[in-house]
């Protein structure tokens, strides 16, 4: 049998097997932290930095920082809140997020973050960026203006031989995200589909299908992003 | 021909996917640019696909995918380097080449591009033309070079002065860097025969105890993280692991320093023992010099050292008559990243990848090259534990100060009279350093580089020892005159985003916000709000994920907190709020485009 440990978020009693990674230990326990470029069934790797909790005094990531016993970790506080909305306020000033011309929105997770965290005007100045929309590829559209560089899709669509579909182009502030000009446009149907579901914004599109769920039914139309947690 | 290059490269690396840096650095080095049709061959042949070759590519500041001109100059735009004269000496090149930094000749001859500090503040302006570094450039030098470059002379032929002092001068260097060790002490004195700890007393200690005697002198890494080494070997030792790896950090990128640029022209001897009885000490059968592109002159040089060591049996099977203890050192290039400093930055680069620092856990000393045990190692560290297995852990306690042993080698730069390096003790207080290099009628040291703080007089009496002002050793001096906001405080902030590698969203991001904030204030538009949104938004970046997102905003914070009375002078009185937003410039283009001019 696995070692259970014992650890605490903001105080609540947790248990969870040793060598679980705090965010899931979290959800376990019915707990929420935020995540943005997370995805289940890919690799973590703690850049967007939103589900940073504080634990003996460091700030660490949920999703890249294994739980260890006797650890007391400081999750929905107003001061981890605040770090948390100021990264979501970040993100709408960095790149061109117009929530009512896009067609993600209900769907889009950064939309929602900002719902739930309860931006109202971000308190940055707006950036503005000058960026391109790629609409080379005859399945996707890649739209840069939303893009917010999680690595979602760089991490998870690879071809049968493990080769990268998407990868980082440039560093710093320029950032992009490429599509491979070879293997994006024999891109297969079901990788399309995954490229665009794993999207947490709508940075890739698919093509000839728009609108397919109607506003309304959409994923956080009803109940904010975290729902699913009790606490 | 351009296709010969690339496939022999691909040939001697063995088509080795980690070895993607050394290909890319060996075509860009032949053909001043890596085409789309290379770009194909390497994918191809290296199992990638295209924009994985193109992500490495476009991380690097020298690789390129566009042609930099037959000469390609990288001119130093660091802090120290505008203080030395940088102006006149760029708008000279910009005037005699024909074309502004950034562009390349129409002829494709000369190529003029900026670069962030290449580790000779003791002696600038300073360039590096096609590898090759050309130092205390004036206008009338450059326009001998441009004449020299329209001539097609080649760069080693440039040269006017007498080659630098040292080894500097060795046939294998033929540089005219200066070394100006000011100061020697026990790390770098030169009373000691490289080799003889290998040869005399390796064989007589078991790993555990050298790493105990390591442990005894207290050492901790000089690089500025300043984690114990005797821990850091230990944990590495017992790590579970086939094979294990000895990583030197010679990716010397802190604006101000350049004492291991120093160590490895005159040292290196002592640096590549030290990595042996690291190697000895974790149980690793293989080093590598992880060394910045900058200092590309020093390769061969240094690569006939190993080869020479490998003839004494200083590297290689048996070493030292120990049986099987076998242990080699390659050079690994860099190609232009601070950010390949931070040790796991430096692992991913080492592999051939973009250097984005990794998540932690797991530490390097447990998946670190290759996903194997490894320790990484600032030169000055290893070249310290070799004079610590000398005399003793307990002798090296001795000095300096009770938590902080040992000597600390210092880059000295800026507003003094005698530039260099100095070893000193730690302990040494801010006002004994300015004795020491001639400086007076002194404003400000920037202490540690621009990750570390800008301090005033007030603080002159404060000690250079981890527990107080840690360094790994830039200090840079700047007097009464200089205008320290604009020149040294935005230059650095500007630094950071250059370098940021842009995974982590406050280091990204904020730090294009700050500066902005930065300028705003400094044009006259700032207003007491500005101040308070400062230091509350420069809060978000110790969430990021390595040192350099931590520090970024440092330059920044620390002036604010050291420095307050600049930033007030700047301000806008009895206003509460000021957007700084100029409308006449926000509509500009627009203006340009339909030929009207508004009527505000």
């Amino acid at each position: 049998m696995a070692d259970i440990i014992n650890f605490t978020i903001d105080g609540k009693e947790c248990v969870a097997e040793k060598g679980t990674l705090i965010l899931q230990a979290a959800q376990e326990n019915d707990i929420y932290i935020p995540t943005l470029c997370n995805y289940e069934g890919v690799k973590p790797q703690g850049s967007c930095r939103i589900c940073t909790i504080k634990t003996n005094g460091q700030f660490v990531t949920a999703c890249t920082t294994p739980v260890a016993d006797g650890m007391e970790i400081e999750n929905n506080t107003e001061e981890i809140n605040d770090l948390r909305k100021s990264i979501i306020e970040l993100l709408f000033v960095e790149g061109n997020h117009f929530c009512p011309a896009c067609e993600m929105s209900g769907d889009c997770e950064l939309q929602a973050l900002a719902y739930r965290f309860q931006m109202m005007v971000p308190r940055f100045t707006f950036q503005f960026p000058k960026r391109e929309i790629d609409a080379r590829n005859p399945k996707i559209l890649m739209d840069s203006n939303r893009c917010i560089r999680c690595k979602r899709c760089i991490r998870a669509i690879k071809d049968e031989k493990e080769r990268s579909i998407f990868a980082f182009h440039g560093r710093g502030r320029n950032i992009e995200v490429h599509i491979d000009p070879d293997l994006g446009s024999k891109l297969t149907d079901e990788l399309a589909e995954r490229s665009v579901t794993i999207c947490p914004v709508g940075a890739i599109l698919p093509r000839e299908k728009g609108f397919r769920t109607p506003i309304g039914q959409r994923k956080f139309d009803h109940e904010p992003i975290g729902s699913e947690y009790k606490y | 021909m351009e296709n010969n290059t690339v496939h022999s490269a691909i040939r001697k690396y063995n088509q080795d996917k980690t070895r993607l840096m050394d290909i890319l650095i060996e075509i860009q080095d032949n053909e001043n640019h890596i085409s789309d049709d290379a770009v194909r061959i390497i994918s191809e042949k290296l199992g990638l696909s295209i924009v994985d070759v193109e992500q490495t590519i476009s991380f690097y500041h020298f690789l390129s995918k566009e042609s930099l001109g037959k000469y390609t100059i990288y001119l130093n735009n660091s802090v120290i380097s505008n203080m030395k004269g940088r102006q006149i000496v760029a708008e000279t090149f910009e005037n005699e080449a024909g074309c502004k930094f950034g562009e390349v000749t129409e002829d494709g001859i000369i190529g003029l591009f900026d670069t962030a500090c290449i580790g000779m503040s003791d002696q600038e302006p300073a360039a590096l033309i096609n590898g090759s570094v050309f130092i205390h450039l004036t206008s009338f030098r450059v326009k001998k070079i441009v004449r020299d470059m329209r001539a097609g002379k080649d760069v080693k032929k440039m040269h006017t002065s007498y080659l630098g002092d040292g080894q500097n001068k060795s046939e294998y260097l033929n540089s005219v860097v200066r070394n100006n060790i000011m100061r020697m002490g026990p790390v770098l004195s030169d009373d000691y025969n490289p080799g003889t700890i290998i040869m005399k007393n390796l064989a007589q200690l078991t790993p555990e105890q050298v790493i105990e005697e390591i442990k005894t002198s207290n050492i901790r890494g000089r690089g500025g993280a300043g984690f114990p080494t005797g821990l850091k070997w230990e944990f590495c030792r017992k790590a579970k692991g086939d094979k294990k790896y000895v990583l030197c950090n010679a990716d010397e990128g802190e604006p101000g320093t350049f004492k291991d640029r120093v160590i490895l022209t005159e040292r290196p001897k002592l640096l590549f023992e030290g990595m042996v009885i690291a190697g000895y000490s974790i149980g690793a059968t293989e080093g590598i010099l992880y060394l910045r592109y900058e200092y590309k002159y020093l390769k061969h040089y240094l690569e006939n050292i190993l080869e020479e060591a490998r003839e004494k049996n200083l590297l290689g099977k048996d070493i030292g008559g120990i049986k099987g203890f076998n242990f080699d050192i390659r050079i690994q290039l860099g190609a232009g990243a601070y950010i390949c400093g931070e040790e796991s930055a430096l692992i991913e680069s080492a592999e051939g990848k973009r250097g984005e620092p990794r998540d932690r856990p797991p530490f390097p000393v447990e998946k670190g090259y290759n996903d194997c045990p490894t320790v990484v190692n600032n030169v000055e560290t290893l070249c310290s534990v070799v004079k610590i297995m000398l005399n003793g852990g307990e002798w090296y306690s001795s000095l300096g100060t009770r938590e902080s042993t040992g000597t600390k080698i210092l880059s000295i730069s800026g507003d003094c009279r005698y530039p260099g390096i100095y070893e000193v003790e730690w302990g040494l207080s801010i006002n004994e350093m300015l004795d020491m290099v001639g400086a007076t009628d002194i404003q400000a040291v920037q202490v540690g580089g621009p990750s570390g703080s800008l301090i005033g007089p007030e603080e002159f009496d404060r000690i250079l020892c981890y527990s107080d002002l840690a360094t790994g050793g830039s200090l840079m001096i700047f007097n009464n005159k200089r205008y320290l906001l604009k020149d040294v405080v935005l230059n650095f902030t500007e630094f950071f985003i250059e370098e940021s590698c842009g995974s982590c969203v406050p280091c990204r991001s904020m730090t294009p916000l700050l500066k902005q904030k930065l300028e705003k204030i400094l044009n006259g538009n700032g207003v007491a709000n500005d101040l308070e949104d400062l230091p509350k938004w420069g809060e978000l970046m110790k969430i990021n994920r390595c040192g350099l997102g931590h520090t970024a905003a440092n330059p920044i914070l620390t002036s604010l907190k050291n420095f307050r009375h600049l930033y007030e002078e700047k301000l806008e009185r009895g206003k509460e709020y000021e957007t700084g937003f100029n409308l006449e410039q926000a509509v500009s283009e627009s203006c340009e485009a339909t030929k009207r001019v508004p009527d505000f």
